[in-house]
This record gives C-alpha cells, sequence and structure tokens, in this order.
C-alpha cells in the first residue's frame, strides 16, 4: 500500500485552491535497469478530486508526470471546513483516498 | 439443434463487434490509451476527437524557461474561457507528447498545475478542449539542461 497523500486546501474568498502532493514512483516504462531491461510502466493513470463527496475533476495522467506529482487545482464556492477528497490509480490497480479539510 | 460450440463462437463474435462499435459505455469513459501514445499535437486531438488547434490569448502555459533537471518540471495550464471539458498538457519531444488530461466540471477552474518529466528541450502546449470540440492552445519552449525520461 502507498503511502498517504499529502493534501492541503486553502480558502480565499469563495475558492479554495487544493494542493496535493502523492506518493508514487511513476515508473514511465524508457527507463532501463542495471542489467540492460526496460523497467516496465507502472504510474498513475487516474485522479479523481471531490467537495463534501461529489465529484469536481477527474484526470487522466500518463507516465510523464514527475515521481511523487504535485497536483494544484481550485474548486470554487468551497468553504472552511468542507471536505476535499483527493483518490488515485494506477496501471497496477492499486488505489489511494485521502481527504483533508479546507481551511 | 446448436451445438455448444457454435454458440460459443457466436457469441465472442457478437462481444467483438459490440467491443468495436463502442457500445459499452465504460469503454468510452476508460482511460483514453490512443491519446496517450500518440506522439503529437495533432495525433493527441485526433484520438480525443477534438478538432485541428488554433492558438489563442485565452489560454495560458506557465514553465521555466531553463529547466536544470528534467525530471521535475512544474508546469501549469489554464483559460480564463467558459465552457472547457478539457485541459491537456503536452511536451512535444517526449516519447508520447502528452502528459495529463483534466476534466474540468463547473465547480473547478479551468487552471491546473503539475509537475512533469522531460526527456530534453522542447516546446509545451496547454490545450484547452472546449464543450463545442475546438481546441485552443498556448505554447512555451522549456529548454532543459538534463533529461529526465530513461539514464
Amino acid at each position: 500500500m502507498a503511502d498517504p497523500m499529502r493534501i492541503r486546501a486553502q480558502v480565499t474568498g469563495d475558492k479554495a485552491t487544493v494542493r496535493v502532493l502523492m506518493s508514487h514512483e511513476m515508473e514511465s516504462g524508457q527507463r532501463k535497469d542495471s542489467a540492460g531491461k526496460l523497467v516496465p510502466a507502472m504510474h498513475i493513470t487516474e485522479v479523481t478530486a471531490t467537495h463534501n463527496g461529489k465529484v469536481v475533476m477527474t484526470a487522466d495522467w500518463g507516465p510523464a508526470v514527475s515521481k511523487n506529482p504535485f497536483l494544484q487545482f481550485v474548486v470554487k464556492g468551497a468553504k472552511a471546513g468542507d471536505k476535499i477528497g483527493v483518490t488515485w490509480k494506477d496501471t497496477k490497480g492499486d488505489t489511494r483516498t485521502d481527504e483533508a479539510t479546507a481551511s | 439443434m446448436q451445438t455448444r460450440r457454435e454458440t460459443l463462437k457466436r457469441s465472442a463474435v457478437v462481444a467483438g463487434l459490440l467491443a468495436t462499435t463502442g457500445l459499452f459505455p465504460q469503454y468510452a469513459l476508460a482511460y483514453n490509451k490512443a491519446a496517450f501514445e500518440a506522439k503529437s499535437l495533432a495525433d493527441v486531438l485526433k484520438a480525443l476527437g477534438a478538432g485541428a488547434p488554433t492558438e489563442s490569448k485565452d489560454v495560458t502555459v506557465g514553465g521555466p524557461d531553463i529547466a536544470e533537471n528534467g525530471a521535475v518540471v512544474p508546469l501549469t495550464a489554464s483559460t480564463t474561457l467558459a465552457g472547457v471539458k478539457h485541459m491537456l498538457i503536452l511536451v512535444e519531444k517526449n516519447p508520447a507528447a502528452m502528459v495529463a488530461q483534466f476534466n474540468v466540471t463547473d465547480s473547478v477552474e479551468a487552471n491546473f498545475a503539475t509537475r512533469a518529466k522531460m526527456g530534453q528541450s522542447s516546446d509545451v502546449y496547454a490545450v484547452a478542449v472546449m464543450a463545442d470540440g475546438k481546441a485552443l492552445f498556448a505554447k512555451k519552449e522549456v529548454k532543459v539542461t538534463l533529461g529526465g525520461c530513461g539514464g
């Protein structure tokens, strides 16, 4: 199981800026190991963000997103105390969901 | 009378036909593999079913002029336009151009930031695919001192 994500949701006015730091290897499938064999791709493909349980954004990612990915987006109409959740799924089928409270 | 073998064969054919016509809705929503394997901006948009791209001042792409480490290049894509369906980030000279696709809803702003790997110096594109299929893009050149793909 992967390590938890770090999520921060900061409210300014009627919007919340959400910053997410995920912990993932994001193996691109282009790299070779010491024996010269290609390391198979293993990366996050789907990201879903929720605001108080309602899906507000989804994203599809390729292998070119950096290791330990960073993601920033802005949720409209969010208030302090609202729950912001983020879920990711990788090519192995591993998933992880974390939640944070906007402040 | 129909034998079991024939029945199996027929159901396989039907399943194959259904798959190719895209009648299973989950395939339409699933991860768009073709778009992530496409080599150029035009191919990516074709895979997504969007129109030919036009450059627009309303779309902004952000990134460093010179990235010292190609493994971590901070990039942003945003637009002020309403009616955006997807925001895409592309790096032209990567093995596969598409980095990320963000599916925008009414509840989020079309303004995203993430970090990408870049193999070499290249043009970076932010593309806004509108609800009517139009594709608007902005581009910026990012020079990479140390590549981030392979090694």
